[in-house]
């Protein structure tokens, strides 16, 4: 199996952030597999998403309907449309994660980060760290769960419409 | 428009049809509600497995009053005003803790008894008594007198004179009991912490929006009819997912909701969902119908569960709904603020799918991520934008109206009247005014 590189996880994290930025909705929901989730949790360490309160946690059908939605002709809470910014520090490589196993095509990387979310004349400014479980499928590597923890997660929080 | 003390202005603003814009957008109203309508009525304060054990605290706000909910030594749950006699500290903390067997000031140190009352201060040779007997502070840390512990849901009135709990709830405490019957045990415990999403527009839209069945099928389109249309298109294969199942009713036709019903009962309160309602139709959980049948026998759980109360409005800031289990307290901050707290229950002694399930509708439907709640955060922020207007001065609620139905109570009605609305706004001009006097 091939191996993956430090260099190449992080040109993958980077590249996806980038598709986010760019709107580039659909090519994002390919970077991940079929049994993919996208979870945000509630609370700072949380270990289960299902029986715990999550701000997300959401498959690929889950997804789709949000991708779909930002498009809608009646989805009145984009028009006009959100925007996003995310500034990225260097990922690190998880090597001491249970599920970080590079001889089997998985990675774990953590990547803090600063996101942006704007519209109209609003800005939101939110920080955290995103966990990346990555796997390699078809030689090329896809993302089997993303981990998006804020670091004020319990928070009131105003409306969050796009992803981190 | 001056509003103090000038209570036939503040009816002026309701009318049988229509209420008046400065309910929603007028800074000296929002100042009223809080120091008469919020003091008026029974407002929650929280959960009793929120603080299981003598000296477990919780603190909260009622109004905008900052209060704790604490367990007394004797199991009894008080409701304090969390602000220290000697220099007006916050003594317990933000969120939920321990105090043990007493409180204790980060100031000065002064320590309270878990009732309020002064308990010791540090050099106390330094008062003269009989000075300090006559000060306000030797009475301790200001207790709610009105407080009601309903089976773990405990509410509180801040004005020492008014309506009692019974005459102010009536009939409607039986969508509390309903969802505590649904816990094989009779038991609800509240599951982690809530999800907490600011809104940028007046707490009553929100109220107001909980028993608004027009809405569903046009501003949710965009999510609900969204995730239907993505099911469709990828070929339906297995069995429909638990999320699909709970988008999927909130684009209902309009005679689904007529058909629903909506029942309304005094002093503001009402539902939704009287005959069916968009929580009627979920897959059954593995495990839950044998637990109920052993708890109650068959014909009793064929009761209990076949009330599907959709939304329950406790008059005036709280939302439950008994078949999803959970319960949203709509927090006035400012008359273009209110936080919304969506708290979620286990049912004691069903199968965890249950708390899956409400988990999962708790952040389907209410999270900040939400995409049915950026539906609704949407037309809020629009509306307290569009109030600003001096294009028309009233809001209007007279879908279905009957010049009778003021004499009228506890009825079912049609699902998609305004009645229920109208009733909170006639709840809110009585219990606004209920305390003002006049100006002399």
């Amino acid at each position: 199996m091939n191996t993956f590189n430090d260099q190449q996880l992080h040109d993958f994290i980077y590249a996806e952030a980038r598709l986010l930025d760019e709107q580039k909705f659909e090519q994002w929901l390919a970077l991940f597999t079929d049994d993919a989730h996208y979870w945000m949790p509630l609370t700072q360490g949380q270990t289960d998403p299902l029986l715990e309160g999550s701000l997300m946690y959401e498959d690929m059908l889950l997804l789709k309907v949000r991708v779909e939605r930002l498009a809608g002709v009646r989805t009145y809470s984009q028009q006009p449309p959100s925007r996003s910014h995310h500034l990225l520090a260097r990922p690190e490589i998880e090597t001491s994660h249970p599920g970080h196993q590079p001889e089997q095509g998985k990675y774990v990387v953590r990547t803090a980060f600063h996101y942006v979310e704007t519209r109209m004349e609003q800005q939101w400014l939110y920080a955290g760290w995103a966990t990346h479980e990555l796997v390699t499928v078809d030689g090329a590597l896809r993302i089997h769960q993303k981990r998006v923890d804020i670091v004020n997660s319990d928070a009131a929080l105003h409306g969050i419409q796009l992803f981190m | 428009m001056n509003y103090r003390n000038n209570p036939q202005a503040v009816q002026a603003l309701i009318r049988p049809t229509e209420v008046h814009k400065d309910i929603f957008v007028d800074d000296e109203i929002f100042e009223l509600e809080m120091e008469h309508l919020f003091a008026n009525t029974w407002v929650y304060v929280g959960h009793g497995s929120q603080i299981p054990n003598p000296g477990d605290f919780y603190t909260t706000t009622v109004g905008d009053q900052p209060v704790i909910m604490v367990r007394d030594a004797d199991n009894t749950v008080k409701v304090l005003h969390n602000r220290c006699p000697h220099k007006g500290v916050e003594v317990a903390p933000e969120g939920c803790g321990n105090t043990g067997k007493f409180f204790r000031c980060p100031y000065h140190a002064w320590t309270f008894r878990l009732n309020g009352s002064l308990l010791a201060l540090p050099l106390k040779r330094g008062y003269d008594p009989e000075v300090f007997n006559e000060c306000e502070a030797s009475h301790g840390m200001a207790a709610v007198e009105n407080v009601r512990d309903y089976h773990d849901f405990i509410f509180c009135r801040l004005n020492p004179e008014g309506q009692g709990f019974e005459e102010f709830f009536g009939e409607s405490l039986t969508t509390i009991d309903n969802m505590i019957a649904r816990s094989p045990q009779g038991k609800l415990e509240i599951a982690g912490k809530p999800l907490r999403y600011m809104h940028d527009c007046n707490w009553k839209m929100l109220v107001d929006n909980q028993t608004d069945t027009c809405h569903p099928m046009v501003a949710h389109e965009s999510s609900a009819g969204t995730a239907v249309h993505v099911w469709e298109e990828s070929g339906k294969v297995g069995p429909t997912p638990m999320a699909v199942e709970q988008f999927a009713p909130f684009i209902s036709s309009y005679d689904f909701f007529e058909g629903m019903g909506i029942r309304v009962w005094e002093n503001g309160h009402g539902h939704t969902g009287v005959n069916n309602s968009i929580h009627a139709a979920y897959s059954p959980i593995p495990g839950y119908m044998e637990a109920m049948h052993a708890a109650y026998g068959e014909e009793r759980t064929k009761e209990i569960l076949g009330d599907v109360r959709h939304n329950t409005t406790y008059w005036p800031n709280i939302m439950v709904k008994g078949p999803i289990q959970t319960l949203r307290i709509f927090k006035p901050l400012a008359a273009n603020k209110t936080l919304v707290e969506s708290w979620a229950f286990k049912l004691v002694g069903a199968p965890d799918k249950l708390l899956e399930r409400t988990l999962m509708y708790n952040r389907l439907i209410n999270s900040p991520t939400s995409i049915v709640g950026h539906d609704d955060l949407e037309v809020y922020e629009r509306a307290q934008v569009g109030l600003a207007s001096r294009g028309r001065e009233w809001v209007n609620v007279a879908r279905l109206y009957d010049p009778t139905e003021s004499q009228r109570k506890n009825e079912a009605t049609n699902g998609t009247t305004e009645w229920q609305m109208r009733n909170q706004y006639q709840a809110w001009a009585r219990y606004m005014t209920a305390s003002m006097t006049e100006a002399v």
